[in-house]
């Protein structure tokens, strides 16, 4: 866990308003707004937050699949932001996404077979011959029966579907794989299954998962290290065990004590945020949360908190931690 | 196939085919006779002349305006034309026109539409306010000028009609473009690195293609009138290529001295191809939209 296969540099991403018939700016949503991160090779990243705190865009950022405004994306030494189409088109075999609506993400016209094809024949990968092997062992390596190659998604639960998009990602053998809540649409028993595949596929392709989630409970179990979003920042950001024990920020202690603990008996504090969560158009001055902090001082509405590790290999965002 | 296949697992062969298209188009006994129907239309026109070797063009200068006899089965018109030939060739120029205008429309209109909806911003805005404002000027005031302007033959009716019929089809091509534009699995294709190319030729157009074959389909019998209604008024395909408008004006003329026979067959002819053509369109209708359901 030494070499950094990915590393994003204060990455932004402002959706510009336009108003009117004149389509003048009427401001931007900031979406994302520096987020910076580390990631090693072999490991799993999860990025927690609620709604709308950007965790999804901060994804489909880093695979380009919206233009960030600014920020730096070093993937295997090169900042992919940088890359012209056609050379992010070939590096796009080493990034892969699952996302989180198994029915949306598959081309209702194609058939499995179809659909795990795409990757190859987009990127001239193999014979035709080889190709059709490779979607087999590819089916047969999420859990699916080879024979479903020729059916199309609707004949599929919600489940299996997931498996498919799991294998769309896989076939590439791709070495980064950004997980946009893969489990959020499923039955919990499916859930649980899916995550299992996510694992056993992690050891075996030796991928490096980014692992996005509002569910705490997912990505305790899944991850390495864990960052908690809040309003397109980054709260607190430390080793899964870490943020479990010890959480620093005060919003990361609000979504812990909203985790569900499979036993009635034990009565526990529960930290409940009052308000909603504010326009990411006008974020509020100093520290984004103190408009629902619990233990919110003045300095909290002047001064940005600054980015410090309290601990080694734990950063938090707040000035009162 | 009944009720009771359905408890009976699915080998590979069958799973893989889609839901019998065909067995639901057949279903409906109102589409199996538009298709007799239209095909009898067609046999009549390219098939009836093989047999029924008598000239639609050379007038018969003494037996002008004939009721139906045994030389004469539908009469004669004004000039001494043989109604019946001019009938089965006057339908020719009238299928043929109509599905070519329908099919160049039909390319012409999916091509525009995908266009304006792919690139989108100030282009896309451009073309569709391009298209707005021809729809608003009457299409057959498009046709009879151009008509006038132009001496039609069967290219240019073809072009002709098809210049006011393709703004419908560009439209529906473009709202299902962007419907498709903002579907996840057209991300996940953008993720993979499909080309654009790639996407507009197997993700966009097999969806929508049948939704654009039903509008066409029904635009071929638009077709068919709007020449018909272009020959009635006199600025439809020159005289001596008879077809089913051109016959109808002419025999307007003797509708109050008893000259049904040259007022219904064309008029018949018509409607038929109208009512064969619009039941195929919606029997296809029933069998696409119960796939995409």
């Amino acid at each position: 866990m030494s070499d950094v296969l990915l590393d994003i540099k204060d990455l932004r991403k402002y959706f510009p308003i336009q108003r009117g018939f004149l389509r003048r700016n009427g401001g931007a949503v900031r979406a994302v707004d520096g987020v910076s991160l580390s990631v090693c090779t072999g490991e799993t990243i999860g990025i927690v937050g609620e709604s709308g705190c950007g965790k999804s865009t901060t994804g489909r950022s880093i695979l380009r699949l919206v233009e960030p405004t600014s920020g730096s994306v070093m993937f295997q030494g090169k900042d992919i932001l940088k890359l012209s189409k056609s050379q992010m088109r070939v590096m796009r075999r080493e990034m892969q996404v699952v996302f989180q609506d198994p029915y949306a993400s598959l081309n209702p016209h194609y058939t499995v077979m179809q659909t795990l094809l795409e990757p190859l024949e987009v990127h001239r990968l193999h014979t035709p011959k080889e190709r059709q092997e490779r979607v087999y062992s590819i089916l047969e390596r999420v859990g699916l029966d080879p024979s479903y190659a020729s059916r199309y998604p609707h004949e599929f639960s919600g489940g299996q579907r997931q498996r498919i998009g799991i294998a769309r990602a896989l076939i590439l053998n791709p070495k980064l794989m950004i997980l946009d809540e893969p489990v959020a649409a499923l039955d919990v028993s499916i859930q649980s299954q899916v995550i299992n595949l996510l694992e056993d596929i992690q050891k075996d392709f030796s991928l490096t998962n980014l692992f996005i989630a509002h569910d705490l409970s997912v990505v305790k179990h899944i991850s390495d290290r864990i960052l908690v979003m809040y309003l397109g920042k980054m709260a607190e950001f430390a080793t899964s065990e870490e943020l479990f024990v010890d959480p620093l920020h005060p919003y990361t202690r609000a979504l812990l004590s909203a985790v569900p603990i499979p036993n009635p008996s034990v009565k526990r504090e529960r930290i409940i945020l009052s308000g909603d969560l504010p326009s990411p158009v006008n974020p509020p001055s100093g520290c984004v949360f103190h408009t629902r902090c619990p233990i919110v001082q003045d300095i909290c509405k002047q001064d940005v908190p600054e980015w410090r590790a309290l601990k080694p290999n734990h950063y938090v965002a707040c000035h009162l931690a | 196939m009944s009720d009771q296949t359905i408890t009976i697992p699915m080998t590979q062969e069958q799973a893989s085919e889609r839901p019998n298209f065909m067995h639901r188009f057949w279903r409906l006994w109102s589409t199996r006779m538009g298709v007799l129907l239209f095909l009898g239309l067609v046999l009549f026109s390219f098939v009836g002349p093989l047999i029924y070797r008598e000239s639609a063009i050379l007038p018969h200068v003494a037996h002008t305006v004939l009721p139906p006899s045994a030389r004469f089965p539908l009469g004669t018109d004004s000039l001494g034309h043989n109604v019946l030939a001019q009938l089965m060739v006057g339908g020719q120029s009238s299928l043929e026109v109509g599905f070519l205008a329908a099919a160049v429309s039909m390319i012409f209109g999916t091509f525009y539409g995908m266009v304006s909806a792919m690139v989108g911003g100030w282009l896309d805005a451009l073309m569709m306010r391009v298209v707005d404002a021809m729809m608003t000027i009457p299409s057959i005031f498009i046709l009879l000028f151009l008509n006038a302007v132009f001496r039609p033959n069967l290219f240019l009716m073809i072009f002709v009609l098809a210049s006011t019929s393709w703004l419908g089809v560009s439209r529906l091509v473009r709202g299902e473009v962007l419907v498709i534009k903002n579907q996840l699995y057209l991300e996940a294709a953008q993720a993979i690195g499909t080309r654009t190319w790639r996407i507009m030729t197997r993700y966009m157009l097999p969806n929508f293609l049948g939704t654009v074959l039903v509008a066409s389909t029904l635009s071929v019998a638009d077709g068919i009138l709007a020449m018909a209604g272009l020959s009635f008024l006199g600025l439809g395909l020159p005289p001596p290529t008879p077809n089913w408008g051109g016959m109808l004006s002419d025999g307007l003329n003797y509708m109050f001295q008893n000259g049904w026979w040259m007022l219904y067959p064309p008029g018949i002819m018509i409607l038929l191809s109208q009512v064969s053509i619009n039941l195929i369109g919606d029997g296809l209708r029933g069998a696409i939209e119960t796939r995409q359901a």
